[in-house]
């Protein structure tokens, strides 16, 4: 038993770090796209993917008009106008962490603590190749230093819990957002689907969730669009996949139901969800359709966000 | 008093080391500067770390600020303590009795100790207090009582602190980092430990609950909010405790009932440690703007269904009017000698006393008798003769709302300052639980410094610090 506050922060506390990561990916995907040999470069659209994977576009053509690097890079990184810039993920998630300083191991408050504090010092403006390289290194640090200190010491108990499921909630969402890049980026006309760039391209994604060696482990094969998609989708043995976390998050609910003795909808739905997804088939979602499937599935992810929140934190 | 030499409780007057620091005094000569520098900067590394910091009000630039710690612990020595835990014991004793008759029989009144109207008109009396009892008649479950020194022998109690007296956090957290940083003092001294206090805190909240409680009361801490200047120490407290911190959204009343709400559905509440002033508690009761409190707790309080502590009302004996007649009060109620002796005072609503006080501006220390914190004060030998002037306007438009106190010649004790060691002024707040079981303090208590030289305000909230408090053997 907990307070509901308490839960609410520990689970958004945990998806802000989370996200800040995620978004760190995204920027290191779209920077590794954009490096490409300048032949390629007048006619793609790396950054404008970027924008778009981070789901903020609207607001960013509202402030900016054109994707440049060096306007998408600001946005992202620690823009004050946009909510959901890396270092204002980073404002919030301190900002819950104080909140619910008990409920938190002395760990996981330094490295929010910590984080913040560095965050207030760096320049963030106008960063250049190595500055941006670093700082983005320097957030998935954070993430995976509270990531693994929440997951070392905390109690296995319901604070622990909510904790976890604001990560899988996020980190499941931003694996379908990360493998959805592709479908904003466009291949240039003379291009061909499975030619060099589509290559490099999807050989990126891999690498920007540090998966390019395990991918060939697993496949023992070039890198191709649809065996990406297994990986990423439906390969239970890739820890960020959207089975791996979905399996994770049914495990964490089923922990609460049993200690809570009673299920309700969050129980459900994360069923329902992983069932589908053990129905799927990796052909199959990518013929039909892998954006239409990752858009049905983000859906579905932030569904079971509010059912959570109803269910337990208000 | 005031022409007096300053008294330096580790060199005397005379510049002999007094009997508890000898051994620290030699310690001091032996280490390396350059050591103390760095533990220094060690021990601000640590504090910045694990977050304690205090958020000044009206301040927009550093929100978030450090308390200076001061590395050179402040030494009483046992027999010292003896006779001032007595005097607080005695102290805060009378301070209950002496609320439980304001809102019940006021026999203190009818003997003419106090003054009619410096109770019934005292901003912080609550009429609701009348029909209300609370639990085992204890209104002031934690006190801070300030205290300072002016010679070897001599403790005055500057201010008594009944509502929600902030600062123990320091206390604990400058133990546990003197510590981490000098282990071999503590190995060669005989320091009494400190960090006992939560655990009789949770005993002395525990003990209180109102009869309806069941066997084990849910006892939880009610913080303003992150915002809120001791943040820090709610949380550091509830953590310590292993208790709940609640802000007033996560409470609700129902029946006459406190409840909060979890992720498992209501759970009742029993006893309240409330970090909010009297009027934020509840809206229905008070200030009907208070987004901080919980609508129903006054009638939840009323039907006896739960402890709020410190109870409500209980600043009607804290302020500066009525300590100037804590001596009488503590007499009148324990019907013995105070050991402890206040400041003497002159009370400005008294004419001769108000004549006297214009007249020696230039000597006297001025308060508010409604104000905290070190604001809204003069310092006579330190104001200019402009701010002088002025305040006397102010004293003399409002008597009643002011008094006055020599400038005290405050023990000054060594500080770790740029470029070594020097003397500045302290004070001590020790914090006295009282339960159903009785009264306990843990052997110290939080020192305060003023670091600039010379001065004499220790508010951290004008630039003050602390360091850690030792009673040794």
């Amino acid at each position: 038993m907990m307070l509901s506050r308490t839960a609410d922060s520990m689970f958004w506390l945990s998806r802000y770090v989370e996200r800040a990561e995620n978004l760190a990916r995204i920027l290191d995907v779209a920077s590794r796209m954009a490096s490409l040999p300048s032949a390629y470069a007048g006619s793609s659209n790396e950054w404008e993917s970027a924008i778009a994977t981070a789901a903020c576009d609207v607001a960013f053509h509202a402030k900016y008009g054109e994707a440049t690097r060096e306007n998408v890079i600001a946005y992202i990184v620690a823009d004050p106008d946009n909510p959901s810039s890396i270092k204002n993920c980073i404002e919030t998630a301190r900002s819950n962490a104080r909140a619910v300083r008990t409920a938190m191991t002395t760990h996981m408050w330094v490295v929010i603590n910590d984080a913040w504090h560095d965050v207030q010092k760096l320049k963030l403006s106008r960063l250049d190749e190595t500055g941006l390289r670093k700082f983005l290194n320097f957030i998935k640090e954070v993430s995976l230093h509270f990531d693994g200190a929440a997951y070392r010491t905390m109690l296995r108990s319901d604070h622990y819990w909510f904790q976890r499921l604001g990560t899988f909630i996020e980190r499941a969402d931003n694996t379908a957002r990360l493998l959805d890049v592709k479908y904003h980026i466009l291949l240039p006309d003379k291009e061909q689907i499975g030619g060099g760039l589509d290559y490099f391209q999807w050989t990126s994604i891999l690498r920007a969730i540090e998966a390019r060696t395990a991918f060939h482990w697993v496949y023992r094969e070039t890198v191709k669009p649809w065996l990406v998609a297994d990986f990423l989708v439906l390969s239970a043995q890739q820890p960020r996949s959207l089975l791996s976390m979905y399996t994770r998050l049914n495990e964490v609910l089923d922990e609460l139901s049993e200690n809570y003795g009673r299920r309700g909808p969050s129980q459900r739905l994360a069923r329902e969800v992983l069932g589908n997804l053990q129905n799927s088939k990796p052909k199959e979602l990518f013929q039909s359709g892998l954006h239409e499937f990752l858009s049905g599935f983000i859906d579905k992810n932030n569904e079971l966000g509010a059912a959570i929140s109803q269910q337990y934190l208000q | 008093m005031a022409k007096e030499q300053t008294f330096d409780e580790m060199n005397g007057t005379d510049g002999t080391v007094r009997e508890g620091y000898v051994h620290l005094a030699e310690w001091l000569k032996s280490i390396p500067p350059d050591i103390l520098a760095n533990r220094r900067t060690e021990a601000e590394h640590f504090f910045r770390r694990i977050g304690i910091t205090f958020n000044v009000y009206g301040d927009d630039q550093g929100t978030e600020r450090l308390i200076p710690f001061d590395l050179v612990p402040r030494i009483l020595t046992s027999p010292e303590w003896k006779v001032l835990s007595e005097g607080l014991e005695q102290r805060v004793n009378a301070l209950n009795m002496f609320i439980g008759d304001v809102y019940g029989a006021r026999e203190v009144v009818k003997a003419g100790v106090v003054p009619e109207d410096l109770v019934l008109r005292n901003p912080s009396f609550r009429p609701e207090m009348t029909r209300i009892r609370p639990a085992k008649d204890i209104y002031v479950h934690i006190a801070g009582i300030d205290i300072v020194r002016v010679d070897a022998d001599t403790f005055y109690v500057l201010e008594d602190n009944a509502r929600t007296p902030s600062g123990v956090s320091y206390m604990l957290e400058n133990r546990e980092a003197m510590m981490r940083l000098f282990p071999e003092l503590f190995s060669q001294m005989r320091i009494a430990p400190v960090d006992h206090y939560a655990d009789n805190l949770l005993t002395t909240l525990r003990s209180v609950a109102p009869d309806s409680a069941p066997g084990e009361p849910n006892v939880v801490l009610l913080t303003p909010g992150q915002y809120n200047s001791a943040y820090y120490e709610h949380s550091f407290l509830a953590d310590k405790m292993g208790i709940e911190l609640v802000e007033g959204r996560d409470l609700f009343v129902r029946s006459n009932v406190v409840y909060m709400r979890t992720t498992q559905g209501p759970q009742r509440v029993d006893v309240i440690y409330r970090r909010l002033d009297d009027e934020f508690l509840d809206p229905l009761a008070f200030d009907p703007s208070s987004m901080l409190g919980v609508p129903g707790l006054m009638s939840a309080y009323r039907a006896g269904n739960v402890t709020i502590s410190n109870a409500v009302g209980t600043g009607v004996s804290d302020d500066k009017a009525i300590y100037s007649y804590m001596p009488d009060i503590v007499k009148f109620f324990t019907g013995k000698e105070p050991i402890l002796k206040n400041v003497p005072t002159w009370r400005c609503r008294e004419p001769e006393s108000l004549k006297y006080v214009l007249a020696h501006l230039d000597e006297l220390v001025v308060k508010e008798v409604h104000g905290s914190g070190g604001y809204g004060m003069l310092v006579g030998p330190h104001a200019t003769k402009a701010e002088r002037e002025a305040f006397g306007k102010k004293i003399a438009a409002d008597p009643q709302g002011f008094i006055a106190q020599p400038t005290l010649a405050l023990s000054t004790v060594p500080c770790y300052i740029e470029n070594g060691l020097a003397p500045r002024h302290v004070d001590l707040r020790p914090y006295v639980l009282s339960g159903a079981d009785g009264v306990r303090t843990v052997p110290g208590g939080l020192t305060r410094v003023a670091l600039k030289e010379g001065s004499l305000v220790v508010n951290s909230s004008q630039g003050g610090g602390t360091k850690d408090t030792w009673v040794v053997e």
